[in-house]
């Protein structure tokens, strides 16, 4: 396994200035001594355990890019993904704590009212309080806008009645960010877990993500005060999860990236000392043939992150489509690179023995959530045409 | 100023439509060319650009339909009082 010094090292590119550096060698260090040790059995047990939750919030981790002014770390998007990728490649479930938890942060610090930003944010940045995106249903997938969550008016509440499914970390969420249909279409609630008709079902035998504490959450005739509302009535999927996919794009982007680098660890780890035909495997050709299609992964995936990452801090416009670009090939390249790496442990790869198995569930996952690998080459289809065959 | 905005909004739109046929008034949403994540693009444009804030009660689909539109909203937003 790669130690906390070679992961510095290998995000000492040149490319990334020396806080960058410190700040993913003091990501790495984390990883290594508290969430390597301990990956495994949260996988195996399909259970992420409240302490560890809440030394993530503890360490500040959660909060790292919630702006200053409320607790957070103020991070940029850059820091931010350099975190994300570490997590990514102890534990792709933590990871996706960070993902949702930001999500629903960001959208707060971008979209919310100034009450809402005083009330939630200090809280999510400690960690005290864990949000979740409660967009999917069991009839909606992809397309958005169809969500059949009702939200109606009732004097000064807002009544909530359906099922949302697939909430990555709603069994244990405080906070839910809701997209429901209301009357001028789809509209983002906030509602807290603790409100009376909200109730919980922790889905089991995913393929990947297994202690995401993934939910079916169910919602009925969940009253919430008016002011819960998020955003603009009707703009629920454009405005509200349009902004937080963007960054669960860009975070589960960098993740794969850590899965990649995962898969590499582990792979010329036991490619130095499996010896077979007399030989380590790693002096076998079609085995380094496999490891070096994942080190052109690795590379070509964190360049389009960081692409992204400069992006963003900069506000230019094009991170978002950056973002998707990033997303799609870190997410394919994790599934490519978590394969192979079954591949070159063998038998031991399709154990529990070995985390490589973890890695290609995990992997498969990425190109699932945040927009489907099709849903991105549909859009990234668009951008080729206009970039290089101009305008039909 | 005016001509500004609307030479830069005509810029940006150029590097995605084709705005040599597309009248100030025409509408880019019902013309096809504005997906939903195109739509959150031209919010971080204006404010990247034009170095305004964009409110929830400024996401009015007038506001964003047209040059003309993004041209008056932008317009607007600069000659606002700053907000303190």
């Amino acid at each position: 396994m790669s130690t906390t010094l070679d992961r510095a090292r290998a995000v000492d590119d040149g490319l990334l200035g020396s806080a960058h550096v410190a700040a993913c060698a003091g990501f790495a260090e984390f990883v290594d001594r508290r969430v390597v040790p301990i990956a495994d059995d949260l996988h195996r047990s399909q259970y992420t355990p409240p302490q560890v939750i809440d030394e993530l919030g503890r360490r500040g981790l959660l909060g790292l890019p919630i702006p200053a002014e409320y607790g957070g770390g103020g991070c940029d998007a850059v820091t931010l993904g350099l975190l994300a990728a570490e997590l990514g490649r102890g534990c792709s479930s933590l990871r996706s704590l960070l993902t949702v938890h930001t999500m629903v942060a960001h959208v707060l610090a971008r979209w919310g009212s100034r009450a809402q930003r005083e009330t939630w944010l200090p809280r999510l940045a400690s960690g005290e309080c864990v949000a979740a995106l409660a967009l999917s249903e069991p009839e909606v997938g992809s397309d958005a806008t169809a969500v059949r969550t009702r939200v109606e008016r009732d004097g000064d509440e807002l009544v909530l009645h359906g099922h949302k499914k697939w909430i990555t970390y709603g069994h244990v969420a405080d906070l839910l960010l809701v997209v429901a249909r209301g009357p001028e279409g789809p509209t983002a609630v906030l509602v807290e877990r603790s409100r009376p008709g909200v109730r919980t079902r922790l889905i089991t035998g995913m393929i990947g993500i297994r202690a995401s504490m993934t939910a079916d959450v169910h919602l009925d005739g969940v009253r919430v005060p008016a002011d819960h509302l998020l955003g603009r009535p009707g703009l629920g999927t454009t405005q509200i999860a349009g902004t937080a996919l963007d960054l669960g794009r860009y975070t589960v982007a960098w993740g794969s990236v850590g899965i990649i680098a995962a898969c590499l660890g582990a792979s010329v780890a036991y490619a130095d000392t499996r010896e077979q035909f007399g030989a380590p495997i790693r002096e076998h050709q079609l085995v380094r043939r496999l490891i070096s299609d994942m080190y052109a992964d690795y590379h070509a995936s964190r360049l389009l992150c960081l692409d992204a990452g400069v992006r963003r801090d900069r506000r230019d416009p094009a991170a978002l489509p950056a973002a998707s670009l990033a997303k799609y090939t870190a997410s394919t390249a994790a599934v490519r690179a978590a394969s192979d790496a079954v591949q070159v442990h063998g038998a031991n790869g399709c154990g529990s023995e070995y985390p490589v198995q973890r890695y290609l569930g995990d992997a498969k996952v990425m190109e699932v959530i945040e927009g489907t690998t099709q849903l991105h080459q549909v859009g990234l289809a668009d951008h080729a045409f206009h970039e290089f065959g101009g305008f039909k | 100023m005016s001509t500004d905005i609307r030479t830069r909004v005509i810029g940006y739109l150029s590097r995605y439509f084709p705005v040599s046929d597309l009248a100030d008034t025409d509408d880019i949403f019902k013309r096809g060319f504005v997906s939903s994540m195109f739509a959150m693009q031209l919010v971080a444009f204006v404010e990247q650009e034009f170095a305004v804030v964009v409110e929830n009660e400024d996401l009015e689909l007038d506001n964003f339909r047209s040059v003309a539109a993004l041209e008056r909203f932008v317009r607007g937003k600069l000659s606002a009082p700053v907000a303190s």
